[in-house]
């Protein structure tokens, strides 16, 4: 893909940042901790990397997708962690009040996101309902001016560390997934608790829980979008955010494959560097190649939105390829690594644990597939 | 308050290696970047005009077309326009040539209180231009300026790096500060500034006279400094590592030394 030179000039800045700014050091300290500093995250907030591809008025940056994908690439490439701190207020977070927001919801609750003083996360997931979103048991019912929400929502990503959450709820039982709504609730009301964060396989340093609710009071004027018009505005909103889970895999093969080329020049075996033998060119021309591809796919998927023509079926090709592909370069840098990628000193272990969650969060593989499906068959 | 910076844009010295047989520079594949001192002065302009939002920072370069780029990256930053003197007849300038140069455009841009530069180019290291911009220009300069103490009116407060510790200097304004990295931490640019960097045009100076030169003013006509040959030292042999006990170490160290009648 041969980029315009202004997209250049924003991957030059994020490479830059994402070089300078998570350092080993960093990166070391937030796996220990499972905290994100926040110094780092409002030098993010100043570069704009919040509000990449939201609108001006609402404090955002303008940007595009093709934009949007290149900094999560460059950030993710370094650290995926840290990616995930730019697809929230960008994508799943501010997506679905962008969707459906009003110019009030706006300015209240998404200019604060992209400007970093506030987090906002997304909950539709539940303990029962996670591929099939529609079967959600957490119910909101109507009383006077408000709605009583009660129900848990589980794997909500950043819930501990959210100001508002964006649920997802059933306000009428009878439809299945046209009788649900969403509401934008602020997490200090009463009622709403956050369960202990979960102790993850990787993505280390931000943190994950349930969220509960008990009889949490909510203004009718908080509810988002349309009554019962929810479950597509977060089928709406996972289309675009695959996007991003593509680009986060693209970014953490690229890392990959960086780490497994230098490594692969540096350690001798049979008293010549590993990179000599054919097998190990062999896998790196493998790894470089499919990444190519689905580098391809994900620029494309982004560029077919901001021509106004967004494809889902691209968008989920997208996520699948890149996602699975990632994980298999992820594989193969370990393997290269021999023994040391199995430590922790060398960044592949930990890439290769982040990864993982990749094919899995925002529509599993099988998921896309069913969607990939559907769009050839109708 | 109106406030220049000069910008030079320069291959990356981390990157650049010499070719042994001619003595220049390989710039191929070098990426080219903005001097990072000019970075720590463009940086002293913004904090200024963050203070004061009504401030205009405007960067002048001279060099190749490629220069757009780094100019971008400046407007990205947070400066207001900028403009390059780009023309075959400025190429091959020395110190002398190019500060006559930039001293034309700087007029040519007109008005101004306060002019950065950089203390010197990674390409170059001779700290000379911004001296002598301010004197072509008849304004007084403070280098090596390692803190910005305080903006009057009428003159400014800094601190001048020296060896063992600063000077602290007032300066009548208009004038000439040449920045050095510990002044500041230059900014990231920032998404918006990329995407606004793009729509604004950069304004360029293609002719001499068009900044108040004639042609004998300028590029290698005008520089009087002539490289007669460049050279990259010698590589130092690759070293010997030893193997063995520490004791057995030893013993081959100096023997080897003695070997060598160092010992």
């Amino acid at each position: 893909m041969i980029f315009q030179e202004k997209y250049e000039l924003i991957r030059k800045l994020a490479r830059e940042f994402a070089e300078k700014e998570l350092t080993n050091d960093v990166l070391d300290k937030v796996e220990e901790t499972g905290v994100f500093p926040q110094e780092i995250l409002d030098k993010m907030a100043k570069a704009g990397f919040f509000g990449i591809k939201l609108p001006k008025e609402y404090g955002g940056q303008g940007g595009d997708h093709l934009a949007y994908v290149i900094v999560m690439e460059e950030i993710a490439r370094v650290s995926a962690v840290a990616s995930l701190y730019v697809s929230s207020p960008n994508s799943l977070a501010g997506g679905p009040l962008l969707l459906s927001g009003t110019h009030e919801q706006l300015e209240k609750y998404l200019r604060p996101c992209v400007t970093g003083e506030k987090v906002l996360c997304f909950a539709l997931t539940e303990p029962g309902a996670g591929s099939d979103a529609g079967s959600m048991t957490t119910t909101a019912v109507e009383d006077g001016d408000d709605y009583i929400l009660n129900g848990r929502k589980c794997f909500i990503t950043m819930a501990p560390l959210s100001d508002y959450a964006i649920i997802y709820a059933k306000t009428d039982k009878s439809k299945g997934s046209r009788g649900i709504s969403a509401f934008i609730v602020h997490m200090d009301w009463p009622g709403v608790s956050c369960g202990k964060a979960e102790d993850k396989m990787g993505l280390k340093g931000c943190a994950t829980s349930d969220i509960i609710l008990e009889n949490v009071r909510v203004p009718k004027e908080n509810m988002l979008g349309e009554l019962n018009r929810g479950f597509s505005n977060a089928m709406k909103t996972l289309d675009v955010g695959r996007i991003g889970v593509a680009a986060q895999s693209i970014g953490v093969a690229q890392g990959c494959l960086d780490e497994a080329i230098k490594y692969a020049k540096e350690r001798k075996q049979f008293g010549t560097p590993i990179a000599k033998f054919q097998n190990t060119q062999f896998t790196l021309a493998d790894m470089a190649t499919k990444l190519t591809a689905a580098k391809e796919l994900v620029y494309q998927a982004a560029i077919a939105r901001d021509m106004g023509k967004p494809d889902s079926k691209v968008a989920s090709m997208a996520k699948y390829f890149a996602s699975e592909v990632c994980n298999e370069i992820a594989a193969k840098a370990v393997q290269i690594h021999g023994g040391y990628g199995f430590i922790k000193e060398y960044k592949v272990e930990r890439m290769y644990r982040d990864c993982r969650v990749f094919t899995i969060y925002e529509g599993t593989s099988q998921i896309q597939q069913m969607v990939i499906a559907n769009a050839l068959l109708k | 308050m109106k406030i220049i910076v000069c910008a030079k844009q320069v291959p990356d010295t981390n990157e650049v290696k010499i070719d042994p047989v001619k003595g220049t520079l390989i710039r191929d594949g070098v990426p080219s970047i903005l001097n990072p001192d000019d970075a720590n002065a463009l940086e002293a302009a913004l904090q200024i005009k963050d203070a004061n939002p009504d401030t205009k920072v405007s960067i002048i370069s001279m060099g190749p077309p490629q220069a757009h780029y780094m100019l971008r990256e400046c407007l990205a930053m947070g400066a207001d326009e900028a403009f390059l003197i780009n023309g075959r007849v400025f190429s091959g300038a020395d110190t002398c040539a190019t500060s006559t140069t930039i001293a034309g455009g700087i007029q040519a841009i007109g008005d101004y209180d306060i002019i950065f530069a950089g203390r010197q180019a990674i390409d170059g290291d001779t700290a000379q231009v911004g001296p002598q911009i301010a004197q072509r220009l008849g304004l007084p300069v403070v280098t090596y300026v390692q803190g910005i103490r305080e903006i009057k009116d009428g003159s400014i407060v800094v601190e001048r790096q020296m060896e063992d510790g600063y000077e602290v200097i007032e300066v009548q304004t208009p004038c000439v500060l040449t920045c050095v990295k510990e002044l500041n931490e230059p900014r990231y640019m920032s998404i918006k500034g990329i995407l606004e960097a793009y729509d604004t045009p950069i304004k360029e100076f293609l002719t001499p006279e068009e900044i108040g030169l004639v042609a004998d003013q300028c590029g290698l006509k005008a520089s009087p400094t002539q490289v007669l040959r460049s050279f990259a030292p010698a590589p130092k042999g690759k070293g010997r590592m030893l193997e063995g006990t520490v004791v057995e170490m030893a013993k081959e160290l100096v023997s080897s030394l003695q070997e060598k009648h160092i010992v």
